[in-house]
């Protein structure tokens, strides 16, 4: 065997071994690390499954669900799976053309778009930044992910509005209820008539 | 000669006395009902102080208003008398950093409150106050009518009773017909005013009125779920005023009052100061709360507050 020769088969050797070694040691299982108390390094395999990102909310209680009115859709555009059940999701962050061009994005439209809220993958259901996938009528969730201080007070039932008896039953009304979620500015009102002045009435 | 003048003299006694005695017997009978008025007008004449009726009493007199209330507006009208609950205390909040000053709640509160509309009474008054100089009602706009509000450099503020635990206008009443009851809610016994007006001179709110003249209801405007303290029709010539809306409030389970559930905004926030789990409570010990006029030692339970 001349030099020239051997050269390439150890190549293809070196190649097909490291291959091998990839499969065999799967690359997303790893080891978690970490200090404990005593300052001791603690060590942990984890397994691929226990090392992908799921929501998880260690040592805190999952979010109450509120009772609230049915969220505020526009005619005859819910449930979204109706037209999406059988599109292809384009996640391509774009201006949409064809569809939905009534909604203009109000909202911090520089560093966001549709599928930042709305799941993909079904369209009927709203989608935390944990990849928690809800329902719109916990849409407060994902409102509070970002607005926390309004949320902390709209649980309590000082930001916006609770109906049902004070001692009794309460409902809440979902965020969408009174901000578009598009375009969250709160839009001025027309007044009701001021009041007759003295001297002016009619008796 | 002095036997005319003795005559005389004795004439004249006599029909001094008899004066006398014919006026007194008119005045009397003038200040009664007329003969021909109706056994209700009677009752109500005799009818005694709120506070002071028995059991049986206080059925006979609500059993009479929603005869009389029924047979004036043409349909069923409920008069009840419902005693205030047991701890509780009620409080009231407003978010002036909400309130866009749209004059919901005025109207809500005449419609729930049975509230007179010509001549006009509202209970509740928004006035419009300037962003940079505060709380100063030297600059309050309370007839502002612009065509979207909030305006621009503006804020607003609904002021209505505030149920002080203090209120100047209860010490006044020359005959106890105003009074505040033990969930914090001043009334009125409406049968018991005589109109002097004094408790509407005492009032630093300017949240009494007086019903100048017969008040005017569509009678299929009336809101037949009646108070006698709260929303029941009022006679001419007694002085009314915001009862936290008493014939929803004390129910179990009680509904919010008329206002707050108007408000388009939320900006009303309504609850029990004695419960450490009411909304009251939380942004009491939460937020920057305003107290309207706290330098008059009045006491308010309703608290202004800023959410933001």
């Amino acid at each position: 065997m001349s030099r020239r020769s051997v050269f390439p088969a150890l190549l293809t050797i070196a190649a097909l071994s490291l291959a091998l070694v990839s499969i065999s040691t799967p690359a997303n299982a790893a080891k978690k690390k970490y200090f404990d108390r005593s300052g001791n390094l603690v060590v942990e395999e984890k397994t691929a499954a226990e090392m992908s990102r799921v929501y998880k909310v260690q040592n805190r209680e999952p979010e109450k669900t509120y009772a609230v009115p049915p969220p505020p859709f526009s005619e005859d555009i819910f449930p979204c799976s109706d037209c999406h059940a059988d599109m292809e999701p384009n996640l391509q962050r774009r201006q949409l053309e064809d569809m939905h061009t009534d909604i203009v994005l109000h909202h911090a439209e520089g560093q966001r778009w549709c599928l930042d809220c709305h799941n993909p993958n079904d369209r009927d259901k709203l989608r935390l930044v944990s990849g928690e996938v809800i329902d719109f009528s916990e849409s407060y969730r994902l409102c509070g992910q970002c607005h926390g201080d309004k949320f902390r007070d709209w649980k309590v039932g000082i930001h916006g509005k609770r109906t049902g008896y004070w001692n009794g039953d309460k409902q809440y009304l979902l965020c969408a209820h009174c901000h578009n979620p598009h375009d969250p500015k709160f839009k001025p009102l027309t007044p009701k008539p001021p009041p007759v002045r003295p001297g002016q009435a009619r008796h | 000669m002095s036997d005319q003048k003795k005559k005389d003299d004795h004439a004249f006694r006599l029909s001094r006395r008899k004066t006398l005695k014919g006026l007194v017997a008119g005045v009397g009978a003038l200040a009664l009902p007329a003969s021909t008025a109706s056994a209700s007008v009677w009752e109500e004449f005799f009818q005694r102080h709120f506070r002071e009726l028995s059991k049986k009493e206080l059925k006979d007199v609500l059993a009479r208003l929603e005869k009389d209330y029924s047979k004036q507006y043409g349909k069923q009208v409920s008069v009840k008398a419902t005693p205030p609950i047991e701890g509780v205390k009620f409080g009231y909040g407003l978010d002036l950093s909400r309130c866009i000053g749209c004059r919901r709640c005025v109207y809500g509160c005449v419609a729930e409150n049975n509230q007179s509309r010509d001549p006009q009474i509202h209970w509740i008054r928004v006035v419009q106050l300037e962003k940079e100089k505060g709380v100063d009602f030297d600059v309050a706009e309370h007839y502002y009518n612009p065509k979207k509000v909030p305006e621009k450099g503006h804020f607003y503020m609904p002021v209505q009773c505030q149920q002080c635990e203090n209120p100047p206008c209860t010490k006044v009443c020359p005959v106890q017909a105003t009074w505040q009851e033990t969930d914090g809610i001043v009334v009125v016994d409406y049968n018991w005013c005589i109109g002097c007006r004094y408790c509407m001179a005492a009032c630093p709110y300017g949240a009494r009125h007086f019903n100048w003249s017969k008040s005017s209801i569509p009678a299929d405007e009336i809101n037949p779920d009646t108070h006698y303290l709260g929303n029941r029709p009022r006679p001419i010539g007694v002085v009314e005023k915001c009862t936290f809306c008493v014939q929803r409030t004390r129910e179990q389970p009680g509904r919010y009052p008329a206002c707050e559930e108007i408000c388009p905004v939320g900006a009303r926030k309504f609850g029990n100061l004695l419960d450490p789990e009411s909304e009251m409570r939380y942004l009491i010990e939460n937020k920057r709360v305003f107290i309207f006029k706290e330098d008059l030692n009045t006491r308010p339970k309703f608290f202004y507050f800023y959410a933001t």
